[in-house]
């Protein structure tokens, strides 16, 4: 039998004035499982997310996560969900340290030295715990921001581009660490990247955004096998050049 | 409402501004700097213009609660600019944090910042120029807890706009109060105001308390008349600014401009 879904969306369509940026996209994802999003530039994956985030109201369509429905129980919801993206930042004055504490406060977490001292030595942020955000490397910000995600024990994380800026050590890291937390608590993971490899490696089913709509679901081999491509990267390229010779 | 929530927020302005002497000044520099240009502008004055029934009281005592309203709406502003510089808003508004909340912990700081203001202020007065705010005695309570509020109002429209207008509507934080300065009647009173000012006046709950203070100081009268208008403007807008300050938010979830007001 099959798990029920925690997140379901269903039509999700969002318009911005006449500019469909997503349209009628229905997917789910089931526990413990990592859904790949990719897609060109201007696909709508980032305005997916944020429906998902409840930052933007989605025009048509509706979102449900863990059965209850995001337009009636946003705290609740949002509660169990965290997201972690390279484009977000977060105070530039507070040390790393202060930053996780404030997060875990707003998110009413007990214990939370002991889990933000967890969270610092899982990321191996040892050494730039005590350091002003602003003066962190890129690379460093991003895993603040994933340690943000992680602090607050989601049942579903959103990652945009999440290893964007890591070196490969840190990256390579990260992806064990996602992995793991999916074996260990059912983390359910919506990750979008431009490296195409580490979508094939890290994603069970993968869904493919053109121009607002799904053009292609399923795992990365089910998708190259349907388009006759010899990989992901090729797949990916055909859909962007049409993207763009549309427009 | 959840107060864990609340604090979380609180917690971080805390940490911010125990580490940043721009924001300290803010709180300590300007305010004195302020009442120490005025101070000796009314002490100056007070010798050529002694026909003024007490003009120092008066002028002094004005200056520190016109600082409150101000600190009050800056209190309320700069929080949320604060979280629009950091590129913060985006964390704030995908947690379960609601607007309600955010709207309680930016008023619970502008109420730090006001009696921060108010005891540097305050004291300076009494320092340097012998002045001592208490003489407008027990209004002066309500009087202040209604310009606070005013503060707010004034805070949570100009928040609204920069959220609605983005990074362009900024400087607003900084001049939207002095838009209600000449209609405060905060140095003169409502009658030297052209008629059709006057009526404007009327409307603006902080004229009312600057009447008020006027009518104490001057004739020790009950100023019960103009606190009971200001309680009432106050009432009416305080619950309009939070409505509009909710539809906004919506607004800006609709057209995606929650994520984008910081770029
Ligand atoms: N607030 C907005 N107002 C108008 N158009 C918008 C808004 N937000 C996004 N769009 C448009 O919607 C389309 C989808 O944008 P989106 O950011 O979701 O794409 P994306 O797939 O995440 O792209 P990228 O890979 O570049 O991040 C784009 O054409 C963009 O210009």
């Amino acid at each position: 039998m099959m798990a029920i879904p925690v997140l379901k969306a269903s039509a999700l369509t969002k318009r911005f004035g006449d500019f469909v940026a997503v349209n009628g996209v229905s997917f789910e994802i089931r526990p413990g499982e990592i859904l790949g999003l990719l897609g060109p530039n201007g696909a709508g994956k980032t305005t997916t997310i944020q429906m998902l985030l409840g930052l933007v109201t989605p025009t048509a369509g509706s979102i449900h996560m863990f059965g209850l429905d995001l337009s009636t129980h946003r705290e609740e919801i949002l509660q169990q969900v965290n997201f972690s993206s390279t484009y977000i930042s977060m105070p530039q004055a507070l040390t790393v340290e202060e930053n996780l504490c404030v997060v875990a406060r707003l998110y009413g977490i007990s214990d939370r030295a002991r889990r933000v001292n967890d969270i610092i030595k899982k990321l191996d942020m040892e050494e730039f715990r005590s350091k002003t955000t602003r003066k962190l490397s890129s690379g460093q910000m991003t895993r603040l921001t994933l340690a943000k995600a992680f602090l607050t024990e989601p049942r579903i994380l959103f990652l945009d581009e999440p290893t964007a800026s890591l070196d490969p050590d840190i990256a390579e890291k990260i992806r064990l660490l996602l992995k793991e937390e999916r074996q260990a608590s059912g983390l359910s993971i919506l990750y979008t990247s431009h490296n195409m490899r580490e979508m094939e490696e890290m994603s069970d089913r993968i869904i493919f955004l053109q121009r607002g709509r799904i053009v292609a679901e399923g795992t990365a081999r089910e998708i190259i096998d349907r388009f006759g491509k010899a990989d992901l990267e090729e797949v990916f390229l055909k859909f962007a050049r049409e993207q763009r010779q549309a427009s | 409402m959840k107060l864990h929530r609340i604090t979380a927020l609180l917690v971080r302005h805390l940490y911010l501004y125990r580490r940043s002497l721009p924001r300290i000044m803010e709180i300590f520099y300007w305010p004195f700097l302020d009442l120490v240009i005025w101070g000796f502008i009314t002490l100056y004055l007070a010798r050529y213009q002694s026909q003024v029934p007490g003009f120092v009281t008066f002028f002094l005592g004005a200056l520190i609660l016109w600082d409150m309203l101000f600190r009050s709406q800056q209190g309320i502003t700069i929080a949320f600019l604060e979280e629009l510089w950091a590129r913060n808003l985006m964390n704030l508004f995908a947690s379960p944090l609601k607007p309600s909340e955010f709207l309680t912990a930016t008023m619970a700081m502008s109420v730090m910042k006001v009696t921060a203001v108010s005891i540097v202020m305050a004291g300076s007065a009494l320092l340097f120029y012998s002045y001592n705010i208490l003489i407008i005695g027990a209004w002066l309570m309500p009087f202040v807890l209604n310009l606070v509020i005013t503060g707010w109002i004034i805070g949570v429209f100009t928040t609204s706009l920069i959220m609605r207008f983005g990074q362009e509507a900024e400087v607003l934080a900084w001049s939207m109060v002095f838009l209600f300065q000449p209609i405060s009647c905060v140095f003169y009173p409502l009658e030297v105001l052209p008629t059709w000012l006057q009526v404007i006046a009327w409307a603006n709950p902080a004229a009312h308390i600057f009447e008020g203070m006027r009518t104490v100081l001057s004739a020790g009268a009950s100023p019960l008349g103009n606190l009971a208008w200001a309680v009432c403007l106050n009432g009416v807008f305080l619950v309009m600014v939070v409505a509009w300050f909710y539809r906004t938010v919506a607004y800006c979830k609709e057209h995606g401009l929650l994520v984008r007001v910081g770029e």
